[in-house]
């Protein structure tokens, strides 16, 4: 090639790139799928589909119903029950009569025998169904004829029923197989809006729309869930056309505000960040400091800054906006009172700015999962605000396996939040014979009066009595914080305007499958225009 | 060749017995905690004793050498065990998903190899000329840019601002049949962007080799008997210019690999890659021994190729070496 010609091409190249480009900008995007079908973005894939390993275990599974269901605001109703449970006195044998008529996608009829097989596979042994904790109540589910279930629990546990969400199974098919590597476990069978059409692990899974759903076969008739792990690339990838909805962090969504074709949604979430703070440190330990440290945080920055906005303080584990919070539990940001409490407990300042108390220097180290960008700025900004209170956190990354031996005495940022019912997080999260075991109870708090409220809240069938507990422990974390709550996370996703029907649910800390706008695809009409 | 083929396949069964073993002495003493990983954040939430018990019905406190020798003899007998990640069979997991990174991997090597020649050849022509200087520019930029970087720039080119090509995915999000135009146009970018990470080297090599080449006397002498530049270029040039990048070929397979899951993770391609470091950072024993055998069949081949190539290329080398 000579000179010239060489000049020549890449003349004649440039001049092809900029006719394409001026095409391309007058070409509209690309629809990435039908008038009746779906595609959204998501940013993390089950392992499994199978509800016996856990999938779907808080609702919405789709492919599966429930017992019961959640409605937009979260109060229970039935699904696969004819009508909520009937509880006895006693509050420890709950009856459900099933619905009549309903059958598995394959054609053939549910019944009580499902649901009888559904508890007992996961209560097995031998299942490897890692959320087999919260069933722990159960001590046996009976069937009463075909379409009858009896359980009987070990102790009254007043939000049983909210556990009875979790999908049911046909036994027909995942009782003939390993439950925890057959074919069941990744293509699944139930009695949901959808049939599984296809799980390409790591690219998607597609949903067909179940003509034969006993709730009326819904209007989407395809729903495909992409699997996009990348926040960036599911931000491009909506902007292209090719989805119609994603989860997005607050920044990227932000880009999509003023998209007229295009929705924001930011469902509100029990979603906390909040720093362990271990009774068996002598620092953290002390209730003073402890104190101190809770109104020394300026929680307001943190929404503004780490959260652009999406979030709100947190004063708890229950959010501000939730039925169960406790009025009069809200903490100001007040820096002087959190030094006023550090200098009456005798905790004063050393040459460098750190509280000093009998040679005990105000300083604990905090740990976060590495790579998790969310929970870094958490503990960047806890531990700025401690500082200006004399009090020195040093920040530490490390992986669960790092944190685990040294949450006995050291602080982790950790993340939670279940908006079922209170009893599901605080139990775990607060009861000092929890203290230890597995991840509960990470800070081993130790309040009599937290034990007995939370007992009361889980044994108690009456609402109001329940109320009164989990006031009881949100007053109680005031004057003894076990840990400092930080925010409530909001989830924001961005989906295109072209249905009538979206909602967001309250979300909790772990995103299911379920959450997002699109929990209740299956009642989503298509928007006259 | 048949010997050198023989021998190097027999060398290969202690090779892949030691990687194995390997395999489970590193991802025994990583800091990974099977359990942890089977439990994700469930395990978050769940009481000690079941996770004891998981722990238990997972038979991950056996000792190293017992869990080794398990997985090789039921192996050996066809049985790969079961992925404690995909909570599948391994052999239906690899299956599933190695043609998908075959594919893109072959399609992108293609790219890499016949586009790589033809630019070095072209640019050895001159040296120094403003081919030359403009295709070796963009080579020693591209070599520099990492893959992760480049997927996102070909997205945002092709897929955003042209609307021409689809961003991700083995098919349209929205389509639930694998048919072959779906996935030819879902392969191209893919293939686009694995291509160029991996073009450089080959056009690199070839431009050294083919120039040092036509500046030996043998081709001087060609040129001074009148021969037609083709033929010079072609006929000696190229051919012994080739040498150095056919060893190439055989060690670009690993990079290849390695590239392949970047490549993979930006455009959801349900290969083998992703699973692969899902396999070890979840300490999934069965799945990762079977990744590895893989990969190190795949190197090893891939070595007796360029050897096999370098043998046919150049008859003064012999298949004994």
């Amino acid at each position: 090639m000579t000179a010239r010609t060489a000049r020549g091409v890449a003349g004649a190249t440039l001049a092809a790139a900029l006719i394409t480009g001026v095409t391309a900008c007058s070409a509209p995007a690309a629809g990435g799928s039908g008038a009746d079908a779906v595609v959204v973005g998501i940013a993390t894939e089950p392992e499994t589909l199978s509800p016996l390993l856990g999938y779907g275990k808080d609702g919405n599974s789709k492919i599966f119903d429930g017992l019961l269901t959640h409605d937009a605001d979260m109060r229970l109703k039935p699904a696969l029950a004819e009508a909520l449970p009937e509880v006895s006195a006693d509050g420890r044998t709950y009856t459900y009569g099933l619905r009549k008529g309903v059958t598995f996608s394959d054609g053939e009829p549910f019944s009580a025998k499902d649901v009888v097989f559904t508890y007992r596979t996961i209560l097995d042994a031998g299942t490897n169904n890692a959320s087999k904790t919260e069933l722990d109540a159960i001590e046996s589910v009976m069937a009463r004829g075909e379409a009858t279930v009896v359980f009987t629990l070990k102790y009254p546990y007043a939000p049983f029923a909210e556990r009875t969400v979790l999908p049911i199974a046909p036994e027909h098919i995942a009782g003939k197989q390993d439950v925890n590597s057959g074919d069941f476990t990744t293509r699944p069978v139930g009695t949901g809006p959808y049939t599984l059409a296809g799980w390409s692990k790591g690219e998607k899974i597609s949903f067909r729309a179940n003509p034969g759903y006993w709730g009326g076969e819904p209007a989407v008739k395809r729903f495909t869930m992409a699997v996009v792990k990348d926040d960036d690339v599911r931000a491009t990838r909506l902007r292209s056309g090719e989805l119609d909805g994603a989860i997005l962090p607050p920044n990227l969504a932000r880009g999509f505000a003023e998209d007229p074709a295009r929705s924001t949604y930011a469902a509100k979430t029990f979603d906390y960040r909040n720093v362990t703070l271990p009774t068996h440190h002598p620092v953290t330990g002390d209730v003073a400091v402890r104190r101190a440290l809770d109104i020394a945080v300026d929680r307001g920055a943190m929404v503004d800054k780490l959260l652009e906005g999406a979030g709100r303080p947190a004063h708890g584990p229950v959010p501000t906006g939730s039925p169960w919070f406790a009025a009069g539990t809200e903490r100001r940001h007040d820096l002087d009172a959190a030094k006023r409490i550090l200098d009456e407990a005798g905790w004063k300042p050393g040459e460098d700015g750190i509280r000093v108390k009998d040679g005990v220097r105000a300083s604990f180290p905090l740990w976060y999962t590495s790579g998790d960008k969310i929970r870094q700025d958490h503990a960047l900004a806890f531990a700025s605000d401690a500082k200006k209170a004399g009090v020195e956190v040093r920040t530490e990354a490390g992986t669960w396996e790092v944190i685990e031996p040294r949450m006995r005495t050291e602080a982790v940022l950790a993340g939670g939040g279940s908006p079922a019912d209170p009893d599901f997080d605080q139990y775990q999260l607060l009861t000092s014979s929890l203290g230890g075991d597995g991840f509960n109870n990470m800070a081993r708090y130790d309040e009599p009066a937290v034990d007995a409220a939370l007992a009361e809240g889980r044994r108690s069938g009456d609402p109001a009595a329940r109320k009164a507990a989990y006031d009881t422990v949100q007053r109680e974390l005031v004057k003894n914080p076990g840990y400092v709550f930080l925010t409530h996370i909001d989830h924001v996703y961005v989906v295109g305007d072209k249905w009538e029907g979206l909602t967001t649910q309250v979300e909790p800390h772990d995103h299911g499958l379920g959450s997002g706008p699109w929990w209740n695809v299956e009642t989503w009409k298509p928007k006259q225009k | 060749m048949a010997r050198m083929a023989g021998r190097r396949t027999l060398f290969a069964a202690p090779v892949l017995l030691a990687v194995t073993f390997g395999v489970f002495a590193i991802a025994d003493l990583s800091p990974f905690d099977p359990v942890k990983a089977y439990a994700g954040t469930a395990g978050l939430t769940a009481s000690q004793a079941d996770l004891d018990q998981l722990r238990l019905n997972l038979a991950v406190d056996r000792p190293l050498v017992t869990r080794w020798w398990d997985w090789l003899t039921s192996a050996l007998t066809g049985d790969l065990g079961t992925s404690s990640v995909m909570r599948r069979p391994v052999a239906d997991v690899i299956a599933e998903r190695v043609g998908w990174s075959a594919l893109l991997a072959a399609c992108a090597f293609a790219v890499a190899v016949l586009v790589g020649t033809v630019f070095g050849v072209l640019a050895a022509r001159r040296p120094g000329g403003p081919l030359d200087r403009i295709v070796s520019g963009l080579a020693y930029t591209l070599e520099a840019a990492p893959a992760f970087w480049l997927g996102l720039l070909a997205i945002w080119f092709f897929s955003v601002r042209l609307g021409a090509l689809p961003s991700g995915g083995l098919t349209d999000a929205g389509s639930d049949t694998i048919g072959f135009g779906q996935v030819a146009s879902h392969l191209v970018l893919p293939t686009l962007v694995l291509g160029l990470s991996q073009l450089p080297w080959f056009f690199l090599y070839v431009r050294q080799g083919v120039a040092d080449a036509l500046a030996e006397d043998p081709v001087r002498g060609a040129r001074a008997r009148g021969l037609a530049e083709r033929t010079v270029l072609l006929g000696h040039g190229l051919r012994s210019g080739m040498l150095p990048m056919l060893t190439l070929i055989g060690s670009r397979v690993p990079e290849l690999i390695t590239g392949a899951l970047l490549v993979e993770t930006v455009f959801s391609w349900p290969g083998i890659a992703a699973a692969t470091v899902q396999a070890a950072t979840s300490v999934d024993f069965p799945l990762l021994a079977a990744l590895t055998v893989l990969a190190t069949a795949a190197v090893l081949a891939g070595n007796l190729l360029s050897d096999l190539l370098y043998g046919l290329a150049d008859p003064r080398v012999g298949f004994d070496g």
